[in-house]
């Protein structure tokens, strides 16, 4: 039966996970650095409006701390369970950056953040400080062993091939850990967080100023978040250039299907936007930068774009016959969303600076309602920017090394998948539901005043710190 | 190839760290029903455990990483071969892991026996198929010529496995509820202590039948020694607890988890995936192990993580040392 095909049924399941493990992953790491430099200004200046942002935004932090945690054991579970063939093939190389992500970071995260959820009453304020710091380290340095895990997928270094037992070793773990791919990639990733998070932190400010509320905390906020959101998002696009030429380096495949540039041109330019057919093979109307494809592989404007039909001649030659180039309808849009969705994002930030400038608060309604609805755009920009780094390396699993086909579990059937499939959607639908309700509702409630105890024999007063109680 | 045989002790010691820690966890999380008369022992039960469940269930993390990273043979045909029972694992690790954090938000007291649910399912379904899964790769499994199973579900649901996935379950919840009596004050503490007693019989008994089975079916001389000291010290810890020595009886069991994992480990060895069909099939520490270089790379790592990893985390269980009552929980409102 063809639905019943493992291989596809394994691949949805995959990026079915992978994408929804990832819109908590990027909030996570942006909301914790978020929360720590509230925590730090918090310490450095005691007004408490500081701590009133380091719990509120913190209790957001954790609604999604908790899925993140539980989704992200799939996907380490998964590698073997559906892709046994691959995790056979590349476990000797892949296998080590998750290992050091375990025992390096992911231990480290987790001790320090129940240290500072529980911790409140029983560390001293400095250590507790610490305590976050430490949980964002943890986060940030995870992120990098995963990159460079998933960089090996995109551009194999560091290895050498064992005929014997029929699969890729390693031989250079600086090679693996220091690819080019994972350098470009992790600012990439870091930064675009730093934009989901603090675009959220907009939102949740906005929502709260538009109604006249909670102004002493939320401004502060609001101001934070949308430098944040335009730093982060104006150093997108250079850290998004450099990890355009590595990829053009390592996968030019990706970069012509990221255009549906057929074939190979100088001075080749870069569609905005176009209206073909649906493969994108010939094209009927279109908005075109020329040079711009260029520039963006070659950092010249007459620089050579390779194109898909000869770089397909070339990958039959050293691969054997097939198909080498992805989906390219996929990639096209993917690129392109990518891209426009942090543009916008970014535009919005400079308007709200803009806006909000001075002490000024603007009155025209529609303003807050775009910053309010802006929170998305990162997070979707993100979504796809990872759907076309991976839809863009097929066919490959494991570039230039091992396909994607080659590379599902041959004991698991299409119906185990099915299951397995099945259960997923509706447990992680289910979840989503929560989850949002929840964050909306924490959201809404705004910061909790903070309550004040007298220090004993003078009138200053000090916040009643108490930790977390399930 | 030497390194191989530490790197096979090395994931032995990491499936011992998650078991002895999360299994407390899980036992916590089975004895809400048993333990709890209102909504406040509940949230005592779970504050027990509130601070330490996430690094706890980090072990299992690491653990399955670095068999990956060590033995990708034995990664690659274990989570494809018990897919379905990894799949139920997940799932119900997943639920429990949201229920801990989403519980205590909404004070409606519907959505609070959802969650309890939640936490009590999704610490049996562990408890009972990590024992399901260990007995099964003791036992072996048909493999075929490139070490792969393919029978699904059904025959890993076999006496002896189950057999298994009992005694887990039960020690994992006298564990739970031993270390409740430790952690908790007053009425629940006492609860726990009468509990453990009763279901400290039962666990002796099954956990007992269990290792005799093991030993003689599958196990070595140095695997059977190892269960022997398993079971003397389960033994001990009951005894201690009935005196109301609840730290050394939480000691004694986590020392029984941790040789009772160590006693498979050793019936195990040399292989680690032996096929039940023909043994030419089964994978060993040797033909299931990563190159020498990358076990050299992951050596070097464990021995720099691995002390500095112990030394917080002993640190963290030490500042949340003090035992969680009634009157703590009521200081927040849920």
């Amino acid at each position: 039966m063809e639905w019943l095909d493992p291989l596809a049924l394994a691949r949805w399941q995959f990026g079915l996970t992978t994408v929804y493990h990832f819109l908590f992953v990027p909030i996570t790491i942006g909301m914790a650095l978020v929360v720590a430099i509230f925590q730090t200004a918090w310490y450095r200046t005691d007004k408490t409006q500081y701590l009133q942002l380091t719990r509120f935004f913190g209790g957001l932090f954790l609604i999604n701390f908790a899925m993140g945690v539980v989704t992200g054991i799939v996907q380490e579970f998964q590698f073997g369970m559906n892709w046994s063939d691959y995790s056979r093939f590349v476990g000797d190389i892949f296998g080590a950056p998750l290992a050091f992500e375990g025992l390096l970071a992911f231990f480290f995260e987790a001790t320090f953040i129940g240290l500072w959820i529980f911790g409140w009453d029983k560390l001293p304020r400095g250590l507790h400080l610490a305590t976050i710091w430490c949980a964002s380290m943890g986060a940030i340095l995870s992120a990098y062993f995963i990159l460079a895990a998933n960089a090996f997928m995109q551009n194999p270094v560091g290895y050498a091939m064992n005929p014997e037992k029929g699969r890729a070793e390693l031989v250079d773990i600086v090679a693996v850990l220091f690819n080019p791919i994972a350098l470009a990639q992790f600012p990439h990733t870091i930064l675009g967080s730093i934009m989901v998070a603090t675009a959220i932190i907009v939102s949740v400010a906005a929502w709260h100023i538009s109604r006249g509320q909670h102004f002493e905390t939320m401004r502060p906020a609001l101001r934070l978040g949308l430098w944040g959101l335009l730093a982060s998002g104006v150093l997108m696009f250079i850290s998004g250039d450099s990890l355009g030429l590595a990829m053009v380096q390592a996968q030019p495949m990706k970069m012509a299907a990221a255009e549906s540039l057929y074939s190979t041109t100088a001075g080749a330019s870069f569609s905005i936007f176009s209206i073909g057919t649906p493969d994108g093979s010939s094209e009927i109307w279109s908005v075109r930068v020329p040079g711009l494809l260029s520039f963006l592989s070659t950092h010249t404007f007459n620089g050579t774009v390779e194109g898909i039909n000869d770089l397909q001649v070339a990958y039959v030659k050293a691969y054997g016959p097939g198909d080498y180039s992805p989906i390219t309808w996929v990639t096209y849009w993917a690129f392109r969303w990518m891209i426009g969705l942090g543009a916008v994002a970014a535009i919005v930030a400079t308007a709200g600076l803009f806006f909000t400038r001075g002490h000024r608060l603007p009155k025209n309604k529609w303003i807050w309602k775009i910053a309010i609805w802006s929170w998305p755009l990162p997070l979707i920009a993100m979504s796809v920017g990872w759907i076309f780094t991976e839809m863009g390396r097929q066919p490959w699993i494991v570039f230039g090394l091992l396909k994607t086909e080659a590379g599902v579990s041959p004991g698991v059937s299409g119906l185990d998948v099915l299951i397995s499939l099945i259960a997923f959607t509706l447990v992680y639908g289910i979840l989503a539901v929560v989850e949002v309700k929840l964050f909306l509702k924490t959201a809404q409630a705004g910061p909790a005043p903070i309550e004040m105890t007298k220090v004993d024999g003078s009138d200053d007063e000090q916040p009643v710190l108490v930790g977390t109680v399930y | 190839m030497d390194l191989a045989y530490l790197w096979f002790f090395i994931v032995g010691f990491l499936f011992i760290g998650y078991f002895v820690l999360d299994g407390f966890d899980f036992g916590v999380g089975m004895s809400l029903p048993f333990l709890s008369k209102d909504d406040t022992d509940r949230r005592v039960l779970i504050n027990t455990i509130g601070p330490i469940w996430d690094l706890n269930e980090t072990w299992v993390i690491v653990a399955g990483a670095s068999l990956f990273a060590a033995f990708p043979e034995w990664y690659a045909t274990l989570f494809s071969g018990f897919y379905l029972a990894l799949l139920l694992i997940l799932l119900a690790l997943i639920v429990r892991g949201v229920s801990f954090e989403y519980r205590h938000k909404n004070p409606d007291s519907r959505w609070k026996k959802w969650f309890d649910g939640m936490i009590i399912v999704g610490s049996a379904v562990p408890a009972l198929l990590w024992g399901v899964a260990f007995a099964n790769i003791v036992q072996g499994v048909e493999l075929d010529a490139s070490f792969t199973y393919s029978g699904g579900l059904l025959p890993l649901l076999n006496p002896y496995a189950l057999l298994g996935g009992l005694t887990t379950l039960l020690l994992f919840f006298t564990h739970g509820v031993i270390f409740v009596s430790l952690k908790t004050d007053g009425e629940l503490r006492e609860c726990a202590r009468v509990l453990a007693t009763k279901s400290g019989i039962l666990t002796i008994v099954v956990a007992a039948t269990f290792l005799v089975w093991t030993t003689l079916a599958y196990g070595s001389f140095l695997s059977g020694a190892v269960a022997v000291i398993a079971a003397v010290a389960l033994i001990a810890s009951y005894v201690l607890n009935l005196r109301g020595r609840e730290g050394w009886a939480f000691g004694f069991m986590a020392f029984t988890i941790a040789t009772a994992v160590l006693s498979l480990f050793l019936a195990l060895f040399p292989d680690v995936m032996p096929a039940s069909n023909n043994p030419a099939y089964s994978l060993t520490i040797e033909n299931a192990s990563s190159s020498n270089y990358t076990l050299t790379v992951m050596t070097w790592t464990a021995l720099f993580a691995l002390p500095l990893v112990l030394a917080y985390q002993g640190w963290t269980y030490w500042i949340f040392r003090k035992r969680v009552t009634r009157a703590t929980v009521l200081v927040s409102a849920h």
